[in-house]
């Protein structure tokens, strides 16, 4: 009996999700008779075995809703909106009840009366009115596919089936080492033969934790409706791709977040029938639901042609909560606008609503994603709609890896994080160590380098690797240097034990076929440990380097001396390409990326001729000092003779291989330096300063400057840029932009903006 | 009271009972691979068929030196504890018996330190220490 009861349990299950769709369909569609049919065989199946597992409450319920669907059946019935709620209210109902006694629980009696009397008075009393159109409709137009034949397995036994299947390749692999030895051209065909089957084997069973995104997909015909219906909208659902197939797991933890996409998409995205209209808009929302497979990423898709997400209301109300993160702000980019929505507690809607309430769970909705090592990302069309994407790797469990050599032992990294392995003595990198740490210089792209052996804890650190591979994360790319490398494998992932994941660089452990475990690093971890290395050196190597003589970079300086500086203080030694050092604001700045840093111009440094300074770096303020060429690292002698003149910039003198050499005293630099690392500030002026700041932006900003529109009273301005034709007068000296071709100052000339800008500055 | 299956297995010089029930079975092991930054007890990882165990030595824990960590293996019992498969290393194992245990003479200020001892029983002209698998793994785990 038991048995029995376990199976109906687990049938009515699986019957009552894939059932979902088919009354929401029907609600749409009345007239579809095989929704209708399909409706009716569930509550008779149910009814059926109520009566044989004497569950007298279930009998009850599924009884009153088959009589009034067989009405309908007979067409003595219109199918109306007060009937189909009832109908989805007991079904609701089975569920809950079906619920409970699978978990042996109680489950109150109430409602249910009215449940059923309601259905009846519906009969009674509604058999005259005429039918109203559903207008609160999700309609799934998902193509309705035949089941294929398929049996209940626990997952347990999934398990172990691959756990045994694993075995086997292992067994597999060590018996085809062995026989390789023996050379039996007989024994090794046969060996083919069961090393094909076991393989296949392999894939049939990895292929058994995959499940159709359907199930995932099957109860949102369902959720669109009901809360359409709540917020009284109309929204027509389509979902495609329901056969991709996806990792069980992956299926399990992708289902949270999407049921708050689509309530959000319905609650925020989509406007009501009234607002609809007055956009153009037909009054039914349109909701996409796309999933497809693009190698071995899954992406979804969740497409509504709604508002769309206003990002200035976004931006402004960030501004708010966080008013310490204006500049910040101030700085993102329409992309980085929208990513606020990812933040904790930030919407785009004030208001809360019954729905979803204020900005609900955008940032769990992601955090979901990404524990399931996916991406998300947004792409709204503001007043037209807004797409989101999740991507998601096709199984949790499988990785694509690729395993190095440190310190003696493999390790395996995510194929995907790898961007290329470049061997060391193939020319085609440089390694160049610099005060604590390397860089790598690889295509003229500058690289910061972190060593795996060292990390690992080995002592010595080899002066060049043997390979890097290049790391790219989010943050930003790494190399990461590695002793060897051996090959690619696809491989299974399992969670490494406590004790071992507290070592805070491991992801998890794998066991190739060969049977010896392999530890799978993870590289963000790395990158979050090794710039914490750079800042601040824990105190067990600071201890190693006090005993350890302090090292001095020996360089020849720019006006023809050779001087010397700690290395500790040279973050790098950088090539500065032509023209980016400037003289502006009676400075020398450099300029990298989008930042300036002063250059130090004590030697006599003339802009247009650097080549190459030291990086220096003191907290968070930074120096360049111009140099002709950096000689050697030497250990500083303990003698070293203080200078003349205690203000200076020459800390004194120390004798290398017989010279008397300069020390530059890395804290006078900064401290003569120009005040903090501020850049000139230039102000944009007039009522076309936003169009100057949407275009003129990057070229005053490579000249040097700082771009503000608003200035407060304090703030050093240096320049105003303002249009000719600007009736008001800017409160500091300015240049004037003319709207026409040929004029000296043409607001589309870049090349004369930026000559300008930097004549004015000199 | 009634008596317990358990495993008598040496570690270091003490004699320790683990209960037969949690032991998943005794394994040899033959070499381990390194896990750079782990906690100190854990030796290493062993592939046992087809799963792959944590290593570790107990041997600490109990007041002993750490074993010499050259790569190879030796005798260890597997359990599974919060679903992680271990093997803990033992440097013998000498008999299955049933043991009626005693609750534990330790003193009130180390009980604490000692929580993983279950009980006593007596042994061969010694006293046997039983413990509890979950809170000795727990234990070596945060050793450091």
């Amino acid at each position: 009996m038991d048995d029995l009861l376990q199976e109906f349990i687990a049938e009515t299950r699986e019957t009552l999700e894939a059932i979902s769709g088919e009354i929401v369909g029907w609600e749409a569609d009345p007239n579809d008779r095989s929704r209708l049919d399909a409706i009716f065989r569930f509550v008779h199946t149910i009814k059926g075995s109520c009566g044989f597992l004497d569950l007298p409450r279930l009998a009850r319920l599924s009884h009153a809703a088959e009589d009034a669907l067989a009405a309908v059946r007979a067409g003595e019935r219109a199918p109306d909106q007060a009937l189909v709620t009832v109908i989805l209210a007991i079904i609701d109902r089975i569920g809950e009840i079906v619920e409970a006694i699978d978990a042996g629980e109680a489950l109150s009696e109430s409602g249910e009366a009215m449940l059923i009397a309601a259905l009846d008075g519906a009969i009674a009393g509604d058999t005259a009115a005429t039918p109203e159109p559903a207008d609160t409709a999700a309609v799934a137009q998902a193509a309705r596919v035949t089941p294929k034949r398929s049996v209940r397995l626990s997952v347990d036994l999934l398990d172990r089936m691959m756990s045994g299947v694993s075995d086997m390749v292992l067994a597999r692999n060590q018996l085809a080492r062995h026989l390789r030895m023996i050379d039996d051209p007989r024994l090794e065909s046969m060996l083919e033969r069961l090393s094909i089957s076991v393989d296949e084997l392999r894939d049939t069973v990895t292929r058994t934790r995959m499940q159709r995104v359907e199930s995932l997909f099957s109860a949102l015909p369902r959720l669109a409706r009901d809360s359409a219906a709540a917020l009284d909208k109309s929204v027509t659902l389509t979902i495609e791709g329901g056969d991709v197939e996806l990792d069980r797991e992956m299926i399990e933890l992708l289902r949270d977040p999407l049921v708050h996409l689509v309530r959000n998409a319905v609650d925020h995205g989509i406007e009501d029938r009234a607002g609809r209209m007055r956009a153009g808009k037909p009054a039914a929302g349109q909701l996409r639901i796309v999933a497809r497979q693009a190698g071995n990423l899954i992406i979804i898709e969740i497409a509504d042609d709604g508002r769309g997400i206003d990002s200035e209301r976004l931006l402004a109300k960030a501004l708010r909560d966080h008013p310490e993160r204006a500049a910040e702000l101030a700085a993102l980019d329409e992309d980085g606008r929208l990513k606020l929505i990812f933040e904790p507690g930030l919407s785009s809607r004030d208001e809360v609503t019954a729905l979803s309430g204020r900005g609900v769970g955008m940032d769990v909705v992601k955090a979901n994603v990404e524990q399931a090592g996916g991406r998300i990302s947004v792409l709204s069309r503001p007043g037209q709609g807004l797409t989101i994407a999740l991507e998601v790797p096709l199984t949790l469990a499988i990785l694509n890896a690729v395993l190095v050599e440190a310190a003696g032992t493999r390790f395996a990294i995510p194929r995907q994080s790898v961007d290329e392995i470049v061997a060391v003595d193939g020319g085609a990198v440089r390694v160049d160590r610099v005060a604590a740490g390397a860089v790598v210089l690889l295509r003229g792209q500058r690289l910061p380098m972190v060593s795996l052996p060292t990390l690992l804890g080995r002592r010595e650190a080899t002066a060049v690797p043997g390979f890097l591979a290049i790391v790219s994360l989010r943050e930003g790319r790494f190399a990461l240097a590695l002793d060897g490398v051996n090959d690619t494998q696809e491989l299974v992932v399992k969670p490494a034990a406590p004790a071992v994941m507290c070592a805070g660089i491991y992801a998890g452990q794998m066991l190739p076929d060969d049977g010896a475990p392999i530890l799978l690093l993870d590289c963000s971890a790395i990158a979050a440990r090794a710039a914490l290395a750079f800042e601040r050196p824990d105190e067990a190597v600071a201890e190693a380097e006090a005993v350890e003589p302090v090292r001095a970079l020996l360089f020849d300086d720019i006006d023809g001396v050779r001087r010397m500086i700690v290395s500790d203080a040279v973050d790098r030694i950088e090539g500065v390409a032509a023209g980016a050092v400037r003289a502006l604001a009676g400075g020398l700045w450099l300029t990298i990326g989008d930042r300036s840093i002063p250059v130090w111009s004590g030697t006599g440094a003339v802009a247009s001729e650097v080549r190459t300074v030291l990086r220096l770096q003191l907290d968070d303020q930074e120096l360049a000092y111009p140099i002709a060429d950096a000689i050697e690292i030497v250990p500083l002698p303990q003698d070293v003779a203080p200078a003349v003149d205690p203000h200076g910039v020459i800390a004194g003198l120390a004798v290398i291989d017989g010279e008397p050499i300069e020390l530059v005293d890395p804290l006078a630099l900064f401290a003569d330096a120009p005040a903090a690392a501020e850049r000139p500030v230039c102000l944009l002026h007039g009522a076309e300063s936003g169009w100057m700041e949407a275009f003129l932006k990057p070229a005053i900003e490579q000249a040097g400057y700082r771009v503000v529109r608003r200035a407060s009273p304090d703030m050093p301005v240096a320049l105003a840029l303002a249009m000719e034709d600007d009736a008001d007068a800017p409160p500091v000296p300015a240049l004037r932009l003319s709207r026409e071709r040929g004029k000296p100052l043409y607001r589309f000339d870049r090349a004369a903006l930026i000559a300008a800008l930097k004549g004015y500055a000199a | 009271m009634m008596g317990a299956l358990h495993l008598v297995a040496r570690v270091g010089d003490r004699g320790l009972l683990f209960d037969a029930e949690r032991v998943d079975s005794v394994v040899e092991v033959h070499s381990t691979v390194p896990a750079p930054g782990a906690a100190p007890a854990v030796v290493g990882l062993a592939a046992m068929r087809s799963r792959v165990a944590t290593v570790i030595d107990v041997r600490e824990l109990f007041g002993g030196v750490p074993m010499v960590r050259d790569g190879k293996g030796g005798r260890a019992i597997a359990t599974l504890v919060d679903g992680h498969l271990y093997a803990i290393a033992v440097d013998a194992l000498e008999d299955v018996a049933t043991f009626t245990l005693a609750p534990a003479p330790i003193a009130q200020g180390t009980a604490g330190d000692w929580d993983f001892v279950t009980g006593v029983a007596e042994g061969d002209g010694e006293t046997l220490m039983a413990v509890d698998i979950d809170r000795l793994v727990a234990r070596a785990s945060a050793l450091g």
